[in-house]
């Protein structure tokens, strides 16, 4: 990509652009929100959040899982309402009920997820919804026109006739923040919008926050990752637990600083201590883990008494990895544990061999949301509960009492519905069903996604526990600050390979981020083989 | 947050909770009974219930066979037509018996349709999770085999029967034990061994998981082809078992019978409180959905406000208000 060509032509567009756009001065609060806050029955996401976002300022709202952040961003821009408080809007107070409304005041979401039609093509999907027309007719030719010059603006250079499906991720991602910009928008707000990108592509795109900032539009900025927040933020807004820390000057925070207001305590005391580094008996061994499609030609071992973490982006292979290695994806691997070798075909043989593979989907995968709690906890373990004809649920009953006590799982009634839980119990739910089969590896992927600060806590104090019972844990997680906190060694993968390992003094987060990001022998990310 | 609750260990609560979910299809039986009463008194005497009750008993057991199906998160469209084909051989088998076995070529001849209600379960089972296609497609299939097996077996007219059987068959449909129809103690016996593994055994726990979310009872190690096939092999079974009182009845095998009935057993249920999507199931809700679908056809005989052919309309007009009542109670 020869940026360096385009770049030019690309500055005298957005002068243009600039002069076009002038009727809102820096610095003018664009939209207030007061008191706002958000109860689903009797709990309580979001409390009395009052943030001002200026015309010309990017600001950053930072906070943990589960901490708000996505809430506050939909009832700014209309997809769920707020139970408390308002907007202002321009100095009025508004209401708005669903996302059009928003965006008939200037306010558009661009999505995390990327929701676009792959079967239309890209300048269908920029118009979807309010195709131009000319004589009753959709004109084709001036969409395509207007889609050339918004990607162009954007810096991408993809053609406005190629199918979405053909369309590269990161590209597919400037399409859709094309479409947001169509209209002439006052506030963008963004929600993880670097979440899959590399780091080329991070480039590009904080270009094009900067570049809406210049037209004076106002940014909220929604990312996990710190040192994108420090390069561009004015202000920093801290959310934790559905709560306003406060707001900062952006560049007054370190990322020290933010990671420990989003935190609230000291980041030490958020992890158990580690054991000390030992020599260590292998446990797991996997040799040459392949995944068709995902992972190609991995090995590793985890030892016992060890937290082995596995890092790399989203799309790296993680969870492909590993639910290949516990027979939920074709794939081959030659798995050992304790010196035996396993043939491991289904999730079954998995867990009586032993292993126990947590997913990272505990809403889809993990529960029976519509189920009791009992027959949650013990559906991979029936038959500890059935010694003759049929099931003892008296045994049940006694099993989820047990769990409920040793994970301290906060019910009201042992009688709920699974999905009646809050996200945190949820988790020490799976935990512990995972645990009742007894195995002595379990695998835990994104261990607190989407949980809160003492949920957290706890269940890393829990998996610190179960190494030193003489298992063996592995931690695939996204949140780097969580596998440096938790774990003893890392493994980050890229591309479906292990690109590296770091432990000790060397698991930072900039370690880390280079060996998700760029390959491990030159050094320098090249994405020319996307395709 | 945290002050909300208590981590203080909970008492035993009481395991007993009234649901009006679970109630209702008894609560619409109890209904009709009386709206039939009031409607012609005639209609609650014991001579027309014990009929009814007895006509509802081929519905009953298949669509108990058919609450594991659904509840594992399957269909089965093809048991009306499996129904007339075991018929066929079970009868066609009998008959050829008859001359060296005498009356005992009848309990061989059941056990040859229990083989046949099984293998045919087997089948239907192994393409939708063997062969992973939808089960909607799989046993529309199979519908078609048996509708047409039957009608090249009987050439197109009827199996009847060998006279020398008829007398010793007839009790299976025309007997009673303590003055209840044979039928009606077969169908309970259907439906409480049926519940019992349902709800009290291993399977029956991985049936509903199955069905409820596939994608959790897999991450939980279970296999879902096991558990569906086996789901289907018990519909097979059930089958089986309502051809086997069903010959007596009329005397013969033709290729209508058991026409539509995959429509009754689906909407018995579905009205019976069990999830067309899949997960739990309601097999004591499903007997009652059969019994009011009988006794409506019943009351529209015995009232003149609808004409009967409109039996089938009425009882389209019912599941649909079911999916409703399943759709916006939640």
């Amino acid at each position: 990509m020869n940026q360096a060509h385009t770049a030019t032509a690309h500055d005298l567009d957005m002068e243009r652009t600039l002069q076009r756009d002038d009727s809102v001065k820096a610095g003018t609060c664009l939209v207030r929100t007061e008191n706002l806050s958000k109860q689903y029955g009797s709990v309580t996401v979001l409390s009395n959040i009052s943030i001002d976002i200026n015309a010309g300022e990017i600001h950053a709202i930072i906070g943990e899982n589960g901490a708000g952040k996505s809430t506050l961003m939909r009832l700014i821009s209309g997809y769920i309402n707020p139970s408390v408080g308002g907007l202002v809007v321009d100095g009025q107070p508004v209401t708005f009920t669903t996302p059009h409304q928003a965006q008939d005041a200037g306010i558009v979401l661009v999505h995390q997820e990327i929701l676009l039609a792959e079967g239309l093509t890209v300048a269908e999907n920029l118009f979807l919804g309010r195709e131009l027309t000319r004589n009753g007719i959709v004109d084709d030719r001036a969409m395509r026109r207007i889609a050339s010059e918004k990607l162009a603006e954007l810096g991408c250079n993809i053609s406005p006739n190629m199918l979405v499906r053909d369309v590269a991720l990161a590209d597919r991602q400037l399409v859709q923040i094309a479409r947001a910009l169509l209209d002439d928008y006052k506030l963008v707000i963004f929600d993880e919008p670097t979440a899959v990108l590399t780091g080329d592509e991070v480039e590009r795109l904080l270009d094009i926050v900067l570049r809406l900032k210049a037209r004076n539009m106002g940014v909220l900025y929604i990312s996990h990752r710190l040192d994108e927040v420090q390069r561009l933020a004015d202000k920093v807004t801290v959310l934790r637990d559905g709560k306003m820390i406060g707001t900062y000057p952006g560049r007054s925070l370190s990322q020290m600083d933010m990671a420990e207001l989003m935190v609230g305590r000291e980041l030490s005391a958020l992890y158990p201590p580690k054991t000390e580094a030992r020599a260590r008996d292998a446990m797991l061994r996997v040799t040459s883990a392949t995944v068709p499609g995902y992972v190609d030609d991995v090995s590793f071992t985890a030892h016992k008494g060890e937290i082995l973490g596995f890092a790399g982006m989203i799309g790296a292979g993680r969870t492909e990895l590993f639910e290949g290695i516990v027979g939920l994806r074709p794939g081959h691997a030659t798995v050992e544990l304790n010196g035996a070798p396993l043939n491991i075909r289904s999730q079954r043989e998995a867990i009586d061999a032993g292993i126990g593979y947590l997913t990272e989907d505990r809403k889809a995968k993990g529960l029976l949301l519509q189920e009791r709690l009992a027959p949650n906890l013990t559906l991979s373990a029936l038959g500890r509960f059935n010694p003759g004809l049929y099931l003892r649920k008296r045994r049940e009953s006694a099993a989820l009492e047990d769990a409920v006590d040793q994970y301290d799982i906060r019910v009201r009634s042992l009688r709920l519905n699974a999905g009646q839980l809050s996200g945190g119990n949820q988790q020490k739910l799976l935990l512990a069903k995972i645990l009742l089969t007894n195995p002595s590896v379990v695998i835990i992927d994104e261990p607190t996604r989407g949980i809160d600060i003492a949920n957290k806590a706890q269940i890393y104090t829990f998996i610190r526990k179960l190494v030193g019972e003489g298992k063996a844990c592995i931690v695939i997680s996204s949140e780097m600050q969580e596998l440096i906190g938790l774990c003893d060694r890392i493994l980050v993968m890229r591309q479906g390979r292990i690109n590296g390992e770091v432990f000790g003094e060397q698991m930072t987060e900039s370690n880390i981020a280079l060996l998700a990001t760029a390959e491990a022998d030159s050094g320098r990310a090249s994405e020319g083989g996307r395709a | 947050m945290s002050v909300v609750s208590q981590p203080a260990r909970l008492g035993r609560e009481r395991d007993f909770s009234f649901n009006w979910a679970d109630a209702g299809p008894f609560l619409a039986l109890l209904a009709l009974l009386v709206i039939g009463f009031l409607v012609n008194p005639d209609f609650l005497s014991p001579t027309n219930l014990s009929n009814v009750i007895t006509r509802s008993a081929f519905i009953a057991i298949i669509a108990v066979g058919a609450t594991f199906v659904i509840s594992s998160g399957g269909l089965d469209l093809s048991v009306g037509s499996m129904a007339a084909f075991i018929t066929g051989i079970t009868i066609m088998f009998m008959n050829m018996m008859a001359p060296s076995m005498g009356t005992w070529s009848i309990p061989a001849g059941m056990g040859i349709a229990l083989l046949a209600g099984i293998a045919c379960g087997l089948v239907n089972g192994i393409i939708v999770t063997v062969g992973k296609i939808e089960p909607f497609i799989a046993t529309l299939g199979t519908m078609g085999i048996f509708r047409a097996l039957i009608t090249y077996m009987s050439d197109g007219g009827t199996i009847p029967i060998d006279r020398s059987l008829r007398e010793a068959y007839r009790p299976v449909y025309f007997g009673t034990v303590a003055g209840i129809p044979l039928p009606i103690i077969i169908s309970l016996a259907v439906a409480a061994i049926a519940s019992f593994v349902l709800y009290k055994t291993k399977y029956g726990r991985k049936c509903a998981a199955a069905g409820a979310n596939e994608d959790v009872a897999r991450y939980s190690g279970i296999s879902i082809v096991r558990t569906r096939t086996i789901a289907y092999v018990i519909q097979g079974a059930c089958v089986a078992i309502a051809a086997i009182c069903y010959v007596p009845r009329l005397g013969a095998a033709t290729p209508t019978t058991g026409v539509l009935w995959e429509l009754q057993v689906i909407t018995a249920v579905v009205i019976g409180g069990t999830a067309l999507r899949g997960g739990k199931g309601h097999i004591w809700g499903t007997v009652a959905g059969a019994v009011i679908l009988e006794l409506i056809a019943n009351l529209m005989v015995l009232s003149d406000f609808v004409s009967e052919y409109l039996v089938a309309a009425v009882q389209g007009v019912i599941i649909i208000i079911a999916m409703l009542i399943q759709r916006f109670s939640k």
